[in-house]
């Protein structure tokens, strides 16, 4: 079971992108062995309010068994508190804000507040740290990246949340959970997809240092080709169990 | 036959002290992947006691000759690029004769002088002379100067090809980070600019773009610094090209431009 929490459907507004539609990320899943994709919807990253893609993701997922709807929240708009209780009662795995893309403070008054209710909902909150290399950007993608003191802040403001962190390199990671304590850095996981394999051996490192429950398998597709995620487990010497835990089991305790 | 046109090694004299492991890491996932042989370059000493872009003479020839042995050691796996530093003309060009002699197989320009300067001819003119290519370092669409670098784009390095149209040139990790897009459109009608799928980035519909800019007969696969991207690429391509395109990719278009006797199955 391979469970790819870090996917997107829809248009990508910055350059020509193929395979965004569901079928075209079905394409992708089965060529690359995903069972299972954990889906936002990438137009409404850049909306105003990007929980308006919502009903169209929760639409689109429901035709597909393959697909876990991860809807947007924006909690500088009114009402935000509504979508935690829809995806709450949808199942959706998590939600997901992109604060700096919807220019809000990361550590701001919202962002606590959006901690608080997701700890107290019990709903895990996605969070990515970049979605393209900063150097290719389009001239008007001009939107910071997630700081790594932003998630040691947002994971001290409140005891119950449980954040999935995507596209976070290994300086990042290491800083985070190493400027936590250990009760804080057990409510972290970080998804794969922006980690170095070999000859640098990143991944490997984090995972002797860090741990394999930590880290959990996501690709950031189709910004990204998923053949990465997959090469680089396939370069480590993982135990059957290690692997499985990467790719699936370490969810199990993330959706109890 | 899978060649990757864009390796590095480390040795003894970087500040790194892992430089045993980092290489060692590099041959055992080749090996894992499929990699035939690594083409790969050593810049002077990685900043120990020159800038990484900006190789001392005495720098360069300690990382040169490490890499000599490296080729020695790793007959039928290991080839390498002679780093020259554009700005000494005359130890670059002996530097250049001295490594070609020894074995090595290309010239390996990083970032001490822009592609399009006049103090690179010289260095042309005698990989013209040796019949070897010449991997440039690019960033690709270069909108500022950066520190500790004197960094080219393609736009540069196209005025460098058509000055040399007798000299294939490599632009260096067209997924090394940066605006691809901007170097595929200038490199289009450069029939003798490769593009070098290296780097760390995995963008989707990258690989279809450097397709349809240069086609598959100017693509050439490379790692540089992450060989988990190098074979998401590699596997990517398996799917997206017929068996005969994959292999030009894979290795035929680096044996037309390398040396005829570069590679073992030559």
């Amino acid at each position: 079971m391979r469970i790819d929490v870090n996917s997107f459907v829809g248009a990508y507004p910055f350059r020509k992108l193929p395979g965004t539609s569901p079928d075209g990320l079905l394409r992708s899943m089965d060529r690359v062995g995903i069972d299972q994709a954990w889906v936002a919807h990438l137009p409404s990253v850049f909306w105003r309010d990007p929980a308006d893609g919502n009903a169209w993701l929760y639409e689109t997922a429901g035709q597909q068994a393959r697909f876990r709807p991860v809807p947007a929240v924006h909690p500088g708009l009114a009402g935000w508190e509504q979508t935690i209780a829809g995806a709450s009662s949808a199942q959706a795995p998590a939600v997901r804000c992109d604060p700096m893309y919807y220019g809000l403070d990361p550590v701001g008054s919202e962002m606590r507040a959006l901690v608080k209710v997701c700890g107290k909902e019990q709903v895990p909150l996605m969070l990515a740290v970049r979605l393209e290399d900063a150097r290719q950007r389009h001239p008007n993608d001009r939107a910071g990246e997630l700081p790594p003191w932003a998630v040691r802040t947002l994971v001290r403001s409140d005891s119950r949340v449980r954040l999935l962190v995507t596209h976070a390199d290994r300086p990042f990671i290491e800083e985070v959970h190493f400027g936590s304590t250990p009760e804080e850095s057990a409510r972290i996981w970080w998804d794969i997809s922006w980690v170095w394999g070999p000859p640098e051996d990143h991944l490997e490192t984090l995972l002797g240092t860090i741990g394999v429950e930590r880290f959990v398998f996501g690709t950031g597709q189709p910004l990204r080709l998923p053949e990465t995620s997959v090469a680089k487990l396939d370069l480590l010497d993982l135990s059957k169990e290690q692997r499985a835990a990467i790719e699936s089991e370490n969810l199990k305790t993330w959706i109890q | 036959m899978l060649i990757d046109v864009h390796a590095h090694f480390l040795h003894d004299r970087s500040p790194r002290s892992d430089w045993p492991a980092r290489n060692a890491s590099r041959l055992r996932a080749g090996d894992r992947v499929g990699i035939t042989v690594h083409v790969a370059s050593i810049l002077g000493s990685w900043g120990a006691t020159s800038p990484i872009y900006f190789p001392s003479p005495p720098d360069i020839e300690y990382g040169n000759d490490f890499l000599l042995q490296l080729q020695r050691t790793n007959p039928a796996r290991i080839r390498g690029y002679a780093v020259v530093n554009p700005n000494f003309t005359t130890h670059a060009l002996a530097e250049l004769a001295r490594c070609l002699d020894a074995g090595m197989i290309g010239i390996k320009l990083a970032a001490s002088r822009r592609a399009n300067d006049p103090l690179l001819d010289p260095i042309c003119r005698a990989a013209r002379e040796r019949g070897v290519p010449v991997l440039q370092h690019i960033w690709q669409h270069r909108r500022r100067e950066y520190p500790g670098q004197e960094a080219s784009d393609a736009a540069e390095l196209g005025a460098l090809a058509a000055r040399h149209p007798g000299v294939n040139f490599l632009l260096a990790h067209i997924g090394g980070g940066g605006d691809w897009i901007h170097s595929l459109a200038v490199v289009r009608d450069l029939p003798n600019v490769f593009v070098d799928l290296s780097g760390s980035g995995v963008d989707g519909g990258m690989l279809e773009e450097c397709v349809e800019a240069v086609g598959v007969e100017r693509l050439l696969w490379g790692c540089d610094l992450t060989i988990d991207t190098g074979w998401a690429k590699l596997r990517y391509l398996e799917h997206m090209l017929t068996g005969d395109e994959l292999e030009l990719v894979k290795w035929r278009n680096a044996s037309r431009i390398f040396p005829p006797t570069a590679f073992p199955t030559d």
